[in-house]
């Protein structure tokens, strides 16, 4: 323990580079060959497999493993891709403890799942490493398509629809493409820009152009796009935050959990990051156990995620949970906040005990702070787009929202888990049905 | 992807995926199942003669071996050939056969040595439309007793005999199917050349008890406190396939005769070695089995991969290792090895130090912090501690440079080639021309 961790404030440089990089390195390193000939060994090649109807984009999982297990992991990465487009960052983010392997049969019997993600990693590495792109696009169809949102709902949808033979244009607001896999996802799962070699791959299928800062409802309406293109898929992600809602939100040092991370993931030199000696996290999900771990990891002295329910409903997976614990962040349930106190900045918060019902119980205490993070969820920024079902766009079928030409897919839109993988899945089966109805 | 269709004896199949004749291949229902799995073609489970069909055992028909895991890796069976009515068969054969005419469908066949039987049945797997026949002279027990299968496939006479009268009684490719239970593999696949055979495909089962019950005192499968033999196969038996399919591949009698490999075949590098000893295709029962039809898809796409990384066509890659099948007596004296041990990937588990101190050559040292490197001046390059080693590519053969001297013998390496036939040790050495 020295100094420069005891600090208080939000500052930078509160650990050594070798720290930072040790603990912001590779989660779940890859396997070497040995190593991914040992773990596809253990797959018995379940008949209709049950890791295959847990995965929302339905990989061939006993086959791919099997071409592992056999020397030809890019006849893998191909059953893989032709399925899931972004299948290596998946690989990596995938919480495949609620998904692919915690319905393994080697899970239930024993206790010890066959590696999925990390087997899937393996290889979707091994083909991009050699830098092959394993499709080819169809013959020209001369439509044109627009995709809103570079993220992995816009991008599994135009990869698609480019192999199909249209031609598509993706717009995205922000400076880079990648969405949430390039801002959001935590560090340590996404390591040596992995997020932005994964979009250069993925372009290699040709006849997809991306336009950064350009925003719908700022540069362009959805009005301009219909009548300019074919077609429209809605990939926007879910771009708003939603605030405490309590006295003293507004105060220096209180910020966005979802802000903090994407300037971790965009800062060039982690040692110029600056972060609180006291950092506490507002919310239950994987944005608030990725921002507290992030926060430790920098060299927070105490982090401690604040979560108003019990820790059995936390949205973070058990995983994650065990995860945060692990680097040392504290978690304490059932206590909503009720006020940000300070002087100027943020000096304390407070919360009040509340039961599962969030009945409060009276009982309140204050826990030190010099950095708050709101991770209470994202939201949609609903300006002059279709019809809503509830806060995000109303889809029927494969992405099919109430305006005629207009497709939406990933966060943005109602129904699925807010996942990566659920975004490929739904930017891949609305691509399926642009172009069915293009074709017809 | 590389294009993976075949043509065996003028049959055209897809690829060159077949399943051989076996329950997988026993009714409609599985054979219209295995070609949407994408089979290239199946060779019928086995008919019989017009009349009450066989009947099987009502009790277990298989017993096995496991390797680590519980991985299968050897089946053995009792089952008879079809034990359904011929005429139900014939039908579903030619439903098939109109449904799937890109897929190859050839009808297996055991009837009594006798050319009234023979005569009798061809026409009527001819009538179904089917692309070929199958001459079951394999099948090792129950059939055998009765005269027919390995009974006939022992002896080259009848092969030749029986082969002749399908190729009189009928224009459809002929295969003979042979048995692995002979000494010489030659002879049966010389007579069913001589009979006019359009190809011969091996192996059928292995004459085999997989396990005993040591509390019965019986045999496994066990029937009411019996058993009785069975037929071997799975992927325990692909080297024995393998070498009887390359020495009738390098037989100069039966040298270019069309060969359709059985054995073992479960990925598709088993597939790929098949064919480059000679076989023009493959077929499979126990992956199959052990895994249901979707394991093709595996052999599609690694053949197909291989043949696209090594840049060559299918055909070229059949028999391609046929010219490096040698006598031992031609095997290079002069090419010298040594075992190295790769010291970042070795994890000290000593097991090439136990086999090579214990069994071979005392040729690995151990040192007290558990380093384990090779004595070149013990090792003759046998080959165990690589084959014992449980990391791959931990333990190599390195071959020594000519000119060298090999510290084992204290002689240099010679550049010329020596084999045993020109070796001074030889009684009957021939002078180097
Ligand atoms: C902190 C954090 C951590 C996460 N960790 C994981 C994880 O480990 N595993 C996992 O599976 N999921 C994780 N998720 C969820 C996952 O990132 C999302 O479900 C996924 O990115 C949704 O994809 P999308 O394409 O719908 O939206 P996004 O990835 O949000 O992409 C939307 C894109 O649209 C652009 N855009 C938005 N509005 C406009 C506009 N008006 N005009 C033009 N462009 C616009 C944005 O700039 C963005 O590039 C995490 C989410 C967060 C916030
Ligand atoms: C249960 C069983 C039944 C078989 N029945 C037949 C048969 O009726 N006719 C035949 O020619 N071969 C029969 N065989 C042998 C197979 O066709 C094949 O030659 C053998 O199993 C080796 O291939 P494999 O290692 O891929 O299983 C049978 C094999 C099994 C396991
Ligand atoms: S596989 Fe099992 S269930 Fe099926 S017939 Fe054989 S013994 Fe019966």
């Amino acid at each position: 323990m020295d100094a420069r961790q005891l600090a208080g404030g939000i500052r930078a440089g509160r650990l050594e580079p070798q720290a930072l990089e040790e603990g912001f390195s590779d989660l779940h390193p890859p396997y070497d060959d040995h190593e991914a000939l040992v773990a596809a060994d253990r797959c018995y090649f379940c008949h209709d497999a049950p890791c295959a109807t847990a995965c929302p984009t339905s990989i061939d999982i006993p086959l791919f493993i099997r071409q592992i297990a056999t020397g030809t992991p890019e006849a893998a990465a191909k059953t893989i891709l032709s399925q899931n487009i972004l299948g290596g960052m998946c690989a990596r983010v995938c919480p495949t403890e609620t998904l692919c392997e915690e319905v393994c049969v080697r899970e239930v019997a024993e206790g010890k799942p066959v590696e999925i993600g990390r087997l899937q990693r393996y290889a979707t590495d091994r083909i991009m490493a050699r830098n092959i792109h394993p499709f080819e696009r169809a013959a020209p169809t001369g439509k044109r398509v627009v995709v809103v949102g570079a993220g992995p709902a816009g991008l599994s949808c135009a990869h698609r629809l480019a192999m199909k033979g249209h031609d598509v244009v993706i717009l995205d607001a922000r400076a880079k493409p990648g969405g949430l896999n390039e801002f959001g996802i935590a560090a340590y799962k996404s390591t040596d820009d992995f997020a932005a070699r994964e979009v250069d791959w993925l372009l290699g299928i040709g006849g997809i152009t991306i336009e950064t800062g350009r925003m719908l409802g700022r540069d362009l309406t959805l009005t301009e796009l219909t009548s300019d293109y074919d077609a429209v898929f809605l990939g926007l992600g879910l771009g708003g935050v939603n605030t405490l809602g309590i006295e003293g939100d507004d105060r220096e040092g209180v910020l966005n959990a979802v802000e903090f991370i994407s300037e971790l993931r965009q800062a060039g030199d982690l040692s110029a990051l600056p972060v609180g000696r006291d950092v506490v996290v507002i919310g239950g999900g994987m944005t608030a156990v990725d921002a507290a771990v992030q926060a430790k990891l920098l060299g927070a002295l105490n982090v401690t995620i604040v979560y108003r329910r019990s820790q059995a409903r936390m949205a973070a997976s058990a995983f994650e949970q065990e995860l945060a614990q692990a680097k040392g962040v504290r978690i304490i349930c059932n206590a909503t906040p009720k006020g940000v106190h300070g002087n100027g900045a943020v000096r304390e918060i407070e919360f009040e005990f509340t039961d599962d019902d969030l009945t409060p119980t009276g009982e309140s205490f204050r826990l030190p702070a010099d950095q708050v993070f709101r991770a209470i969820g994202q939201s949609l920024v609903t300006e002059g787009l279709p019809v809503l079902a509830g806060r995000k766009i109303a889809v029927e079928g494969p992405g099919r929202t109430s305006l005629p030409g207009v497709w939406a897919g990933g966060d943005c839109a109602a129904g699925g888990d807010d996942l990566t993988v659920t975004a490929v899945a739904e930017g891949r089966d609305a691509a399926e049905d642009i172009h069915a109805t293009l074709m017809r | 992807m590389a294009d993976l269709t075949s043509t065996f004896v003028g049959i055209k199949s897809p690829n060159p995926f077949w399943l051989a004749s076996a329950p997988p291949t026993d009714k409609e229902y599985n054979v219209r199942r295995a070609y949407e799995a994408g089979w290239g073609g199946v060779v019928w489970k086995t008919l019989g003669e017009e009349g009450p069909p066989v009947v099987n055992v009502n009790g277990p028909r298989y017993g096995a071996i496991w390797g680590a895991d519980r991985r299968l890796l050897g089946l053995n069976n009792i089952e008879l050939i079809t034990d359904r009515p011929l005429e139900v068969n014939l039908r579903e054969i030619k439903a098939v056969k109109r449904d799937y005419p890109d897929r190859a469908l050839v009808v297996s066949l055991m009837v009594p040595c006798e050319e009234a039987a023979w005569k009798a049945i061809l026409p009527l797997v001819e009538e179904t439309g089917a692309d070929g026949v199958e001459l079951n002279f394999g099948c090792p027990h129950g059939m055998s007793e009765r005269g027919m299968g390995s009974a006939v496939g022992q002896v080259p006479e009848y092969i030749e005999m029986v082969t002749r009268w399908v190729k009189q009684n009928s224009r459809m490719p002929c295969i003979v199917k042979l048995t692995p239970n002979i000494t010489d593999i030659r002879k049966p696949a010389e007579a069913a050349k001589r009979g006019g055979a359009d190809a011969v495909s091996l192996i059928n089962t292995i004459n085999s008890i997989t396990s005993v019950d040591l509390d019965l005192f019986a045999p496994e499968p066990t029937i009411d406190g019996k058993g009785a033999h069975g037929g071997y196969c799975g992927p325990a038996v692909k080297p024995i396939a393998l070498n009887m399919v390359a020495e009738i591949a390098r037989s100069p009698e039966t040298r270019g005769m069309p060969i359709s490999g059985i054995g073992g075949v479960t990925t598709w590098r088993d597939a790929a070695e098949f064919m480059a000893l000679g076989a023009g295709n493959v077929q499979v029962c126990t992956a199959a089995m052990t895994y249901g039809f979707k394991v093709v898809q595996e052999m599609i796409s690694g053949l197909s991969q291989y043949l696209d990384e090594k840049g060559v066509g299918l055909s070229d890659l059949v028999g391609r290792a046929v010219p490096n099948v040698s006598d031992w007596q031609n095997l290079n004296l002069n090419a010298i090895s040594k075992a190295k041990i790769d010291q970042d990937l070795c994890i000290s588990c000593g097991r090439c130090y136990a086999a090579c101190e214990d069994t071979s050559h005392q040729a690995i040292a151990m040192s007290p912090d558990r380093v384990f490197t090779v004595k070149d001046d013990e090792c003759v390059a046998c080959n165990l501690c690589v084959n014992v080693c449980p990391v791959e590519g931990c333990i190599s053969m390195e071959r020594m440079d000519i000119g060298a001297t090999d510290p084992r013998t204290g002689k240099v390496v010679p550049a010329e080639f020596g084999d045993w036939t020109t070796h001074p040790n030889n009684p009957m050495a021939r002078a180097a021309e």
